[in-house]
């Protein structure tokens, strides 16, 4: 058992949760998990741990183990810590066709790590994903909530000077 | 013949706006189908029209409608699926993200038709900033007495709401959107039964596309008659083709159905040719799961007819020598595309993106994808093409879902129709290392 009790949505996320859960009929209230987990998880820290799963269970009174299979299933949820920006790069087909690879080869030297790491002063996170809806805007990445898309390396090198300099934590929803 | 009926103002400043999009036109449909329709009026107009589900499959929309259950007592529901996940289609995006109220009166339309007093558009999660897009309108329409309780005084009532995924192209599949709804994971479930008898909660649904929901608007406003002589045949109206890949001008397009893939590659008002003024090799022209074609059968069928964006036409010849329309994710590849490797990130991404309950889609995109990494690590035998072949053949009609036919398909065509390349990889990993002169060499 994980400890909860200092887990605890802000009052503004607790106002979305309690719309939220009148979206559905009487009883369905289960349906509300996943948006709620993606303000849980914008709240506190960019991730789901154990504790933050346990108190969404104790919100929706529903068991722990029904928030983690939902939570392990959808690649948006982090179940590891990640840095304060998450970058998310497209791989699939049309990005490829546009030179995402480069993009990726580009991030990987830039921030000296590989895919799927974070810098170790936790700044950046980095990921290859599959197709996000930009493919006529290709190459495109993701950090956080926000799409970049019609990617250069100069934009990138840009981009990625602007985070740094704002110390900028991803916006997740 | 360019005909626009879907994005005909989606270049108007502050279209996304409720005062914007009523003086444009905006609700209209909807004040006079509540005032002289009845619902099953509506079903009749939608039926008459021939629209065909825009998501990929291309059933058609009124007899879906015409198949829900009606039991007395118990709610139906029409859930949009704004999932939006197939490689190389970004269409919805940009209808909502422009047009968010000509979704909302379309879910309105469709709601009232079916009998629905909840609705939900089902978006994917990495979309959210168009999620937000959605819910200022839905919030605007409220407020105008749009939805809510007795909508313009017809005595109808609809709540509708926004609700977002959390990445997994499964949901995009109806039943699985139906269980992420239901706040579980994205499994598709065993059919029958079919959600238009039990699917919400239980409950008779009826799930449609964001393309379709949309089109039900211009649908009413031009009468089912008069928007079925739009497009040519069986394939009726409109279509918005997402185009990607390497071309001029990339984005979204709404042709009218019919038009030659020729014109669409090469006219200036729609893809503007090839980059760099290179040749054509490819195009996967209705999403990732739909067999690729070469340039001499994309632009002809078989028999040497053109051949024309409609369902008909593309699906001519059948998987031999042509493809399917699907969702219209239009991804072009030039001379010097590898094949192998453009089929490699699809084997990645159905591997990903299988939700593991059958075996031979679990393991079969596993399997298709270290197969193909082998092949362009140059490690490849001959054998190993066969392989490929047969794991495919062996995913199609054996599983729950159609992800295992999507995931097969694309390797099949690829080796259909470019079996030399698949070869060449294998027996000469040397030559197709400087791939550009590789491709060079052969055209
Ligand atoms: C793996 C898979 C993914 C799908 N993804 C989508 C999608 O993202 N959007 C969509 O509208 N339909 C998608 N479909 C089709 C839906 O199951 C369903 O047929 C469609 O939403 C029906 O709407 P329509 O008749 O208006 O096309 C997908 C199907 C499968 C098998
Ligand atoms: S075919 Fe694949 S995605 Fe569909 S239910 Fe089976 S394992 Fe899941
Ligand atoms: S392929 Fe990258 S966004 Fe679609």
């Amino acid at each position: 058992m994980t400890n909860t009790h200092d887990i605890q949505f802000s009052k503004e996320s607790m106002d979305r949760v309690e719309k939220l859960i009148q979206h559905y009929p009487a009883g369905k209230h289960k349906s509300a998990l996943i948006p709620i987990l993606h303000i849980a998880q914008a709240e506190f820290g960019g991730w789901l741990s154990p504790a933050t799963m346990d108190y969404v269970a104790s919100i929706l009174k529903i068991q722990s183990i029904e928030v983690y299979e939902v939570a392990s299933f959808y690649s948006m949820f982090n179940l590891e810590p990640v840095g304060n920006c998450l970058i998310e790069v497209c791989r699939t087909s049309s990005c490829w066709l546009c030179g995402a690879e480069d993009i990726i080869d580009h991030l990987e030297h830039k921030l000296g790590i590989q895919v799927g790491e974070t810098t170790p002063d936790g700044m950046f996170t980095l990921k290859a994903v599959e197709c996000l809806g930009s493919c006529g805007t290709a190459p495109m990445m993701q950090v956080g909530a926000d799409y970049h898309e019609n990617l250069t390396i100069d934009k990138v090198d840009n981009l990625l000077d602007q985070f740094r300099s704002e110390n900028k934590k991803s916006r997740y929803c | 013949m360019s005909k626009k009926l879907l994005l005909k103002n989606d270049h108007i400043a502050g279209i996304n706006t409720l005062p914007v999009y009523r003086e444009h036109g905006g609700y209209t449909v909807l004040a006079n189908t509540l005032k002289n329709l009845t619902p099953d009026a509506v079903v009749e107009e939608v039926k008459k029209s021939g629209l065909r589900g825009r998501g990929g499959a291309g059933f058609p929309t009124g007899m879906k409608w015409s198949f829900l259950a009606k039991p007395e007592g118990i709610p139906r529901y029409v859930v949009c699926n704004a999932d939006e996940s197939e490689p190389g289609t970004f269409k919805d995006r940009y209808l909502m993200e422009r047009i968010p109220h000509l979704l909302v009166e379309g879910m309105i339309l469709s709601s009232y038709a079916l009998g629905a007093n909840t609705a939900y558009i089902y978006i994917r999660g990495e979309y959210f900033y168009v999620s937000r897009i959605l819910e200022t309108a839905i919030e605007e329409a409220y407020k105008a007495g749009l939805l809510g309780k007795n909508i313009l005084n017809s005595g109808y009532d609809l709540d509708l709401h926004v609700q977002v995924g959390a990445g997994a192209y499964i949901c995009g599949e109806e039943t699985a959107l139906l269980e992420s709804l239901e706040g579980k994971r994205g499994n598709p479930r065993i059919k029958p039964p079919f959600p238009a008898v039990a699917g919400l909660y239980g409950c008779p649904t009826v799930v449609n596309n964001v393309e379709t929901i949309a089109a039900v608007v211009p649908i009413l406003e031009l009468g089912g008659d008069e928007y079925a002589k739009i497009g040519i045949g069986k394939s009726t109206g409109t279509k918005l083709i997402s185009a990607s890949g390497h071309i001029n001008k990339p984005g979204v397009y709404e042709i009218e159905l019919g038009l030659p893939v020729e014109e669409f590659i090469y006219s200036d008002q729609y893809c503007g040719g090839i980059r760099g003024g290179r040749k054509l090799k490819a195009v996967v022209a209705g999403g990732s799961s739909v067999p690729i074609l070469p340039t001499e059968l994309i632009l002809k069928t078989a028999n040497g007819e053109p051949r024309l964006m409609s369902y008909e036409s593309l699906g001519d010849g059948g998987f031999a020598t042509g493809t399917m329309l699907g969702s219209g994710g239009f991804i072009v590849m030039d001379e010097d595309t590898s094949i192998v490797k453009n089929l490699y990130t699809f084997s990645r991404f159905y591997h990903h993106e299988s939700c593991g309950q059958c075996s031979p889609c679990r393991e079969g995109t596993g399997w298709m994808e270290r197969i193909l990494k082998k092949i362009l690590d140059g490690k490849g035998t001959l054998s190993d093409i066969d392989l490929l072949w047969d794991i495919q053949s062996k995913i199609e009609g054996k599983t729950i879902c159609p992800l295992g036919e999507a995931a097969a398909w694309p390797v099949a065509a690829a080796i259909r129709h470019f079996r030399p390349e698949f070869e060449a990889y294998v027996t000469n990993p040397d030559s197709i290392k400087d791939i550009k002169h590789y491709y060079r060499l052969q055209n």
